[in-house]
């Protein structure tokens, strides 16, 4: 499973990199936000998968999972959507400043 | 007790205070206050000389970073003690000629702070046992000397000379430091005193003579030898009590000292005596021949100083045959050319440094430093032209002056060099004396032009700008008592020998038995003696011919010298770097990320490859079910599709399948609270990525060429394939146990049962406080570039 989910993360990181060497702002965009779920897979089966059950004590089980990469990944899911929530927002200023959306065309602004 | 480097660090604690208390003082010049601590330091030292000459040596330690090996060792013998007494002792008297040298308008506690900075950094090289706190004072000096070259920053040529001398300087030091770093790791320590006891032991290793030529690099940049020399003509832009001081007396003389003190580890092997010898003869004739064409007073002093180090660099060749001899008669015959090295050393100090004040107060009084200029000074400046005199005759080496003693001694050492056994000196020695003597007449004629071309002749005071009187008695003081050490030092030289130069020479080569090295004025008629007498005839021939003769100096090309290939290096070097950086940094995003993506898989990548780590393992996996096949199989078409979508509203619906698979996917493994969050998450993106396609325009098809295309997908592909084989790496061998185990107590340290919340709010709440304030900041952001409304023409009403 854990190889499966791997080679996974590999087909989504080579998807995500194809979309951030865009010229164009959302496929960028979209690029970090895919790059964010593989990273997000990529630790959690570091952790191993499916040895033990979920991880609450109420469950008196014998083994838990892994619960730390699962914290981690807590904390990266929220940083990573305040990131996309950002950055959106600053390509729509962007258009709307300089009316375009392709980077290659982003030449600055005549006030620099 | 510290009082060493105590006396290291005065200085630098003193240029601390220097802001606090120059607003203070009031009518008091700053110059007096800063007179106190060389004047204090010089006394430290002097009351360290019985000391010394009883061959006895001090060193005090603090430990610094014991671990590495580098402390903080002060290690005082005769040699270390005639470097400080010249550095203080010049230092005295140059702070005191500086207080009368100075306009009001300099800013002096600009000049003092540098001055003093420079004068602990020096103490610190020539104390300092330990290879890389002499290091850090050696490039302190660098440093300093730049402050004080371009201390009147709004001249062009200040500033030229400057970086001139900082670039020459500290290159050759980091070639020092690296030879430092080869000698730490033949020898295994940073001590230079371990480093002479054990050195004897890798005479073979591959790294002598890298170390060797690196730390003569450091050594031949710093004392202006040939082709280095060309940054100490320019650092005369300093003025003049600073070129007294760093750049003739004691700055110049950290690259001989470094020499000298290498000299035990390195001396007794050919490469060494030749390189010194020869490196120090050519700069010797070079700087002498240079001097010769000069027109301005302080050039002509710098070419002179040039000549004189190589002069003192080429003793201290030649006197490390001696290693190879060791005890004996001829062992003491060629350690006679360090003694007179050390000699002449102090020796140049008095008189260079006397040559400097005079032209500083010809300079202050008349106005220039022009030779064609000036001329028939004499009458006017009756004092100054005795100092000039002495100073000059005594670097001629004429009798009754010091420099006579110490040239002579000079020649008797090229001489012996001559019927040098070893090093094939038998062939090639007889070039030593010839060199010698050439550049020894050169050196009697440009001493002849500096007396009569400035003070004999008729008076030129409707050119020179000022009243033209002797100056005030302040600044004749510190030139008096340099001529008074110019002739006293001939008189009474063994004073010298016996209390200075000997323990300083003993620490050099190993004591020789039998020979006490002692220094006559009269030594009967021999070779040296008619060298003398032909140079005095010969000089004078050519100075009164000189008219006839100068135009050989035009046989050189106009554009055939070291500065203008120093010149062009830098123009070449700005213009290439300034090619590459143009190329390279685009301004395009793309550009940017698509070299991040490559160094990641050439680093990562080759890392994994060429350190064998790579392995695949799949025998640890848990078993793959039904659905999670599906799903994976989901999420891969999902992601590829992305790629060939044609609108907005499809990629983005295409994501939100990968994001909500994942959040299935955390449920099947285990992950509850993921799951929740990716869920509420993933709503939110879509919602606000669908918000924004509002405002944004639909996307277009990539209009990159066919090239760029194949080259992302290369790039991507390859960051893709990479990040597989570390994950599956990383799977197939676990190299550490997990921490994981700790946090299953989560009931007892946290009072939690779900451990995943235990962690986020208790054993890493830190992490997660920070988190917040990523989001808020984030929304600040947010609210900020939608709310802020930039007119037309509103950014530069900013800028206005």
């Amino acid at each position: 499973m854990e190889s499966l989910i791997i080679v996974l993360v590999g087909v989504l990181t080579t998807v995500a990199i194809y979309l951030v060497l865009s010229k164009n702002v959302v496929r960028v965009i979209l690029g970090t936000a895919i790059l964010s779920h593989a990273v997000h897979l990529l630790i959690l089966s570091m952790g191993g998968l499916k040895l033990g059950t979920v991880p609450l004590l109420g469950e008196e089980a014998v083994k838990y999972v892994d619960a730390l990469p699962q914290a981690l990944i807590l904390t990266a899911i929220v940083i990573s959507f305040a990131v996309t929530a950002f950055i959106l927002v600053l390509a729509y200023r962007a258009y709307q400043e300089l009316g375009t959306d392709n980077l290659g065309a982003m030449r600055g602004s005549d006030d620099e | 007790m510290y009082l060493l480097i105590l006396a290291i660090l005065v200085p630098f604690f003193f240029t601390a205070f220097i802001p606090l208390i120059h607003n203070r003082v009031g009518s008091i010049h700053l110059g007096w206050l800063v007179l106190v601590v060389p004047l204090v330091l010089f006394s430290i030292f002097v009351v360290q000389v019985p000391t010394i000459s009883n061959s006895d040596t001090l060193m005090q330690t603090v430990h610094w970073i014991p671990s590495l090996g580098i402390n903080f060792t002060v290690y005082l013998d005769g040699l270390s003690l005639i470097m400080a007494l010249l550095i203080t002792g010049m230092g005295a008297l140059v702070v005191l000629y500086s207080i009368y040298y100075l306009s009001p308008s300099d800013s002096f506690p600009h000049f003092y702070a540098y001055l003093l900075l420079f004068m602990g950094a020096m103490l610190g090289v020539v104390l300092s046992d330990n290879l890389l706190v002499l290091y850090v004072f050696w490039e302190l000096t660098s440093i300093s000397s730049f402050l004080l070259i371009a201390f009147w920053y709004h001249r062009k040529n200040s500033r030229y000379g400057a970086q001139k001398s900082l670039l020459i300087t500290v290159f050759g030091g980091l070639g020092m430091l690296a030879g430092f770093l080869m000698l730490h790791s033949m020898t295994g320590t940073f001590s230079i005193r371990e480093i002479v006891a054990t050195i004897g032991q890798y005479p073979e290793h591959a790294l002598f003579y890298p170390a060797m030529f690196l730390i003569l690099l450091g050594a031949f940049t710093k004392s202006a030898q040939f082709p280095f020399h060309i940054w100490l003509p320019d650092a005369m832009e300093a003025p003049t009590p600073v070129s007294a001081y760093l750049h003739s007396a004691t700055m110049v003389k950290a690259g001989i000292y470094l020499v000298a003190r290498f000299t035990p580890v390195f001396g007794g092997n050919a490469a060494w005596f030749w390189t010194v010898t020869l490196v120090g003869l050519v700069t010797l004739f070079w700087g002498a021949y240079c001097a010769v064409r000069q027109t301005d007073l302080k050039a002509l002093l710098a070419y002179s100083t040039i000549s004189q180090l190589g002069l003192i660099m080429s003793l201290f060749g030649l006197g490390s045959a001696a290693l190879h001899f060791g005890d004996g008669e001829q062992g003491a015959l060629y350690g006679l050319a360090i003694f007179a090295a050390l000699f002449h050393m102090v020796n140049h100090s008095t008189f260079k440094g006397a040559l400097f004040m005079v032209v500083g107060i010809v300079d202050h009084q008349v106005g220039t430093r022009d030779i064609r200029r000036l001329g028939g000074l004499m009458a006017a400046l009756p004092i100054t032209f005795t100092f000039a005199v002495i100073g000059s005759f005594s670097m001629a080496g004429l009798p009754f002056l010091n420099g006579f003693l110490s040239k002579e001694m000079f020649f008797t050492a090229s001489v012996n060099a001559a019927s040098l056994p070893i090093f094939g000196a038998s062939t090639w020695g007889i070039v030593i004396p010839i060199i010698a003597w050439i550049a020894s007449v050169l050196t009697f004629v440009y001493c002849m032009i500096f007396v009569f071309r400035t003070f004999f002749g008729t008076p030129q005071s409707k050119k020179a700008d000022r009243k033209q009187v002797e100056p005030t008695l302040g600044m004749l003081v510190s030139p008096a008592i340099l001529c008074v050490f110019i002739i006293g030092l001939f008189f009474a030289p063994n004073l010298l020998g016996d209390h200075l130069l000997r323990p300083a020479l003993n620490g050099i080569i190993p004591e020789i038995s039998g020979a006490t090295p002692h220094i006559y004025a009269w030594h009967g008629f021999n070779t040296e003696l008619f060298m003398t007498l032909g140079i005095v005839i010969v000089g004078s021939a050519l100075y009164l011919t000189f008219r006839s003769w100068i135009k050989i100096f035009r046989l050189q090309p106009a554009g055939w010298t070291f500065t203008a290939l120093y010149n062009s290096f830098l123009k070449n070097l700005k213009r290439a770097s300034n090619w590459i950086t143009t190329h390279y940094m685009t301004g395009h995003l793309p550009s940017y990320f698509a070299y991040i993506f490559m160094f990641f898989i050439l680093a990562a990548g080759g890392a994994l490859i060429f350190t064998g780590a790579l392995s695949i393992d799949l025998t640890s996996d848990s078993p793959i079910s039904v659905y999670e096949g599906l799903l994976t199989a989901v999420m891969a078409i999902a992601a590829i599709s992305i790629l060939f979508a044609k609108s907005h509203l499809a990629a983005v619906l295409l994501n939100g399948v990968l994001g909500f698979s994942i959040a299935i996917f955390f449920v099947l493994f285990r992950a509850p609270d993921l799951a929740l969050t990716q869920l509420v998450i993933e709503t939110v993106t879509t919602v606000l990525f669908l918000l924004c396609f509002l405002f944004l325009p639909e996307w277009t098809a990539e209009d990159s060429s066919k090239r760029t295309k194949f080259r992302n997908a290369f790039i991507a592909i390859g960051a893709g394939v990479t990040i597989t084989l570390i994950g599956l790496t990383v799977n197939s061998g676990k190299l550490f146990e997990s921490i994981s185990g700790y946090f299953e107590n989560s009931y007892e340290l946290a009072g939690g049962d779900n451990i995943v919340n235990a962690i986020l709010g208790d054993f890493r709440a830190f992490d997660t406080m920070l988190e917040s304030l990523v989001l808020f900041i984030a929304g600040l952001g947010v609210y900020t570039l939608i709310r802020l409304k930039l007119g037309k023409g509103s950014g530069k009403d900013e800028h206005q």
